[in-house]
């Protein structure tokens, strides 16, 4: 309860210095609205439905996206990860690409795709893919080898060794992957929505960038409020949980 | 009289469930001109040199050697885990090519899985044994968490046990699936001398219960003279079996006792002796 009261404290703030900011009309009202404008928009937003389908439209994009990603990545790390070969390879490519900021693919893509749907899909996947391959390849690369002579002994071998095993073991590696790999993916999604009109619907990105193209300063900065609210969300619901599990259970929390 | 604790049958255990606690049948092992070698930093390494060696079923045969005499090797070797270079391995018939849940190995670490709990690691192995219902392998886990005096703690994290209770889940673990062999790689070497005084006792208990045919790598002599039937004596460079000494001691014993302190010191001269002779001759 003190340390909820601490950051509302701390947001409440923030929110004040704004408003102060704004009334001590350093920059024009056009620029930096006041917090009140942007609440206002907020409401007329959610009233009429645009935010709301805004954001269903870019969260699925976004999980479809990622999903694949995760059911692409792990089994292709964990294959990188048992041949050498593959690892030489196949390896090195994502490597490679998993430096390549993935809005990059944002070019390709449209050639590729067009401007549809696809294209968002494939820019999130890259997003994603690469993080997972390689955090799963290092994951698996550290299991600790008395584990893999323990199961061994007791009969495990073959797959049942990998899946019961090798991939539960590598699994904190994995999820700092995943993390990575969700925030790759939020900001590829972000980048390719503000660069491209996709007409089978707008997303959250789109509605930044008319926000900016109507000069409309209370809607960019409303979006971008939004667009944050939902990566914590993300985070708060899905990652925390997780990552409090694997403290609990491999005793690594510092708390 | 040796006073058992009498480890009960869960009374909801089903028929498989008192069918699988009621087997025991230990191994016969036998091991013929095993040879091994390593490759070192400065050139081949002989870790074991045309070792034989054979076991009776339910016999507990302590094998002692300062490190690097081929000790771990051999144990590995008759798990499964390692291939010899020449030589056979073979356990009740069949000659031994890789690891398999007859012959459990329990290492000096713990090596319990930190994703599951103490429940979840002393069902891992019964998992892979059919004729069981999840609830049977329950039973069965519950059988053994009690067996080593756990059974409070099915529930709890690996991290959040001692070492001495990780290594009775180890115990518990290596037990569960029921082998015939027990291969145990220095299990007591990391804990503190009290609980491993208890672990003896809980051993030669468990062992009286469960009869299994243990093998059992230490460099503490009095440890080999207190839990085995035989002690192999191992010299290194290259690893050969160099002597072997019975101990007649009524069980169970106690490892501060009169009796096997006089077995100990025995054993520890003969080691000694090795070690003299080797220094005339690099005189």
């Amino acid at each position: 309860m003190k340390r909820f009261l601490w950051s509302l404290l701390f947001f409440a703030g923030l929110v004040l210095l704004w408003e102060l900011a704004v009334r001590a009309r350093i920059w024009s009202p056009v620029l930096l609205p006041p917090p009140l404008q942007v609440i206002e928009y907020l409401r007329s937003a959610v009233a009429d439905g645009t935010l709301w389908q805004a954001s269903f439209i870019t969260v699925k994009r976004l999980v479809l996206g990622y999903l694949i990603g995760l059911i692409g990545g792990v089994p292709l790390g964990l294959l990188t990860a048992r041949w050498r070969v593959l690892h030489d390879t196949m390896g090195t490519l994502a490597l490679g690409l998993q430096t390549l900021p993935s809005v990059c693919w944002v070019p390709l893509a449209l050639l590729w795709f067009g401007q549809s749907e696809a294209a968002m899909l494939f820019v999130v996947v890259m997003g994603t893919l690469w993080s997972v391959v390689i955090a799963t390849d290092t994951g698996v690369r550290h299991v600790p080898p008395i584990y893999r002579r323990a199961a061994l002994t007791m009969g495990s071998k073959g797959f049942h060794l990998w899946l019961t095993v090798i991939l539960p073991a590598a699994f904190p590696f994995i999820v700092s992957g995943m993390k990575q790999g969700w925030a790759f993916a939020w900001r590829s999604l972000m980048a390719a929505e503000i660069f491209v009109t996709i007409l089978t619907g707008f997303g959250l990105g789109q509605l930044l960038h008319y926000g900016r193209e109507l000069n409309a300063m209370d809607q960019v900065i409303a979006i971008m409020f939004v667009i944050v609210m939902i990566g914590l969300l993300a985070d708060k619901t899905f990652f925390a949980p997780v990552e409090r599990f694997l403290h609990r259970r491999w005793g690594t929390s510092q708390t | 009289m040796y006073v058992t604790h009498t480890f009960k049958i869960p009374r909801s255990a089903s028929s498989a469930v008192e069918e699988e606690l009621q087997i025991v049948s230990p191994s016969k092992l036998q091991v013929d001109r095993v040879s091994k070698t390593f490759r070192g930093r400065t050139g081949p390494i002989t870790a074991l040199d045309q070792v034989s060696l054979r076991v009776s079923e339910g016999e507990f045969v302590c094998l002692v050697g300062e490190s690097g005499c081929g000790k771990s090797t051999l144990l590995n070797l008759i798990a499964g885990l390692e291939r010899p270079d020449s030589g056979t391995v073979t356990a009740d018939g069949l000659r031994v090519t890789s690891p398999g849940r007859e012959r459990l190995v329990m290492f000096q670490e713990p090596a319990l899985f930190p994703w599951l709990d103490v429940l979840g690691n002393v069902l891992f192995g019964l998992k892979m044994k059919p004729n069981l219902t999840p609830k049977d392998r329950k039973d069965v886990a519950r059988y053994y968490l009690e067996l080593v005096g756990l059974t409070r703690f099915e529930r709890a994290n690996i991290h959040e046990l001692s070492g001495g209770m990780k290594q009775r889940v180890a115990l518990a673990r290596a037990l569960a699936p029921n082998p015939r062999m027990l291969l145990m790689d220095e299990p007591f070497a990391a804990l503190d001398a009290l609980t491993r005084e208890q672990l003896y006792g809980d051993l030669q208990e468990i062992w009286e219960a469960r009869r299994k045919t243990i093998i059992f790598v230490t460099h503490n002599v009095r440890e080999a003279a207190c839990l085995g039937d035989r002690v192999l004596l191992f010299s290194p460079h290259p690893g050969r079996i160099r002597q072997e000494f019975e101990i007649h001691l009524p069980r169970p014993r106690d490892i501060n006792s009169v009796d096997l302190a006089e077995h100990a010191s025995e054993i520890t001269r003969t080691l000694k002796g090795f070690k003299n002779g080797k220094r005339e001759v690099a005189e």
